[in-house]
């Protein structure tokens, strides 16, 4: 099982990889890589709200949506749960931590609408993945959002750097850039079958 | 101009400008998850761009409805949940009546609350102005938006099939299949690499028509600066 579990967690981080495959969260993916550390703080944020979502939409589906005969509300359950973690979260930080607050504060409110939240949440109940399971994806997902905006942040630092055609400055290289990435994922399909 | 232009015409431009001149997704660059998602045939972008249109009018409309009573402090709850709740119609009428399209578009159905263009038009536009404005910001917008998924979505459908197919996903249409250039397909392009490499060629071709008009407009002005200078001597 433990096998299966940090397979789960490779597999949603490399082969399935988020940004590059599934395209969850592209908005903060352009918007947020500029720099390193502030990539390396969204993807942190991300990391913390996907896990901690997951922990709790997936019994709240289960035991209460199930149970209550409404699992049609799931999105709006959802969204609220993690509009209300986001800002839960950010007043934990907040109080306990002001210097990882000064680090993630701003980038916190902005995961409310980054769609890998949502999309992970969503899609754990949708599939029927055991908790176990949705814990390991919700895991694999949010390092890969990690892994992929860390390093397209340092691509693009020496981007900014090189010279560029007028026209193609600023998002549509980064896009090009990451459509070439995604193609050197492509070559990672089929490793991993759970 | 006579009165009933100088009225008419604001009214218009709330409908045009969300098209071209504010696209949501070219000019603002919102809504990038499902422009590449759900883009790789031309049919399951126009079902995502109508499932959009019709959530975006419904909120907006129902946001400015509420604008008067909506607290400031819980303003963004507010609009989440009126905007999920359209989401949840759209998502239940799609899987009654178009399963194709639902099984296709798939958990972007849902993935349409997180979609910025609709928050920034409740937050910027509905949340504002009468509802008639609304309604007709949210078309201008709706259309807008579709219009740039299914530019998208042809070129990936052309390149990565080399053809086009009709009523596959939206049953309604009959079926139509026309793939001349089936040997010369590309099927990267169908891939999540073409709609990365689609959307930046878009990109920056828009970007060099801008880049070129504010060339020669600059260069206009400096002509008509010379030649004003020339007649003062």
């Amino acid at each position: 099982m433990i096998v299966t579990f940090i397979l789960a967690i490779i597999n949603g981080m490399l082969v399935d990889n988020v940004i590059l495959s599934r395209f969850y969260g592209i908005c903060p993916f352009l918007g947020v890589s500029k720099k390193t550390n502030s990539a390396l703080g969204m993807g942190v944020a991300v990391v913390f709200v996907i896990v901690l979502a997951t922990l709790i939409t997936w019994p709240l589906y289960h035991f209460v949506l199930v149970k209550a005969g409404i699992p049609y509300m799931d999105t709006i359950t959802y969204i609220l749960v993690i509009a209300s973690l986001v800002q839960f979260v950010e007043m934990v930080i907040k109080k306990y931590s002001p210097s990882l607050y000064k680090a993630l504060g701003v980038y916190l409110p902005l995961i409310t609408t980054n769609c890998a939240v949502l999309g992970v949440a969503q899609g754990n109940t949708d599939q029927g993945l055991t908790f176990l399971m949705s814990l390991s994806n919700a895991l694999g997902t949010s390092l890969g959002f990690l892994l992929i905006i860390v390093v397209f942040s340092c691509i693009r630092t020496r981007l900014e750097a090189s010279n560029v055609p007028k026209c193609l400055k600023g998002v549509p290289i980064a896009l090009i850039t990451a459509a070439l990435m995604s193609l050197a994922f492509i070559g990672l399909n089929g490793m991993i079958n759970i | 101009m006579n009165e009933k232009q100088v009225e008419k015409s604001p009214r218009i431009l709330t409908l045009v400008k969300g098209i071209i001149k504010e696209n949501p997704l070219f000019v603002t660059l919102l809504g990038t998850c499902p422009a590449l998602a759900t883009t790789t045939s031309i049919e399951s972008a126009l079902g995502m761009g109508l499932l959009f249109m019709f959530v975006l009018i419904g909120s907006n409309i129902v946001i400015s409805l509420l604008r008067k009573i909506t607290p400031s402090e819980v303003k963004i709850p507010v609009y989440i949940v009126v905007i999920a709740t359209f989401v949840t119609i759209v998502k239940m009428f799609s899987q009654a009546y178009l399963p194709e399209l639902y099984s296709k578009l798939g958990v972007f159905i849902s993935l349409i609350v997180v979609n910025c263009i609709v928050l920034g038009r409740a937050e910027a536009f509905a949340s504002k102005n009468g509802v008639f404005d609304s309604f007709l910001d949210a078309i201008g917008n709706g259309i807008g938006y579709t219009l740039a998924i299914v530019i998208i979505a042809f070129f990936r459908e052309l390149l990565g099939t080399g053809g086009f197919t009709f009523g596959k996903t939206l049953t309604f249409i009959p079926y139509i299949k026309f793939t001349p250039l089936k040997d010369y397909a590309i099927s990267m392009f169908t891939m999540p690499t073409g709609g990365f490499l689609v959307l930046g060629v878009v990109l920056a071709f828009l970007a060099y028509r801008t880049n070129k008009k504010q060339e020669i407009e600059a260069f206009k002005e400096k002509e008509a600066r010379r030649l004003s200078k020339e007649e003062a001597k």
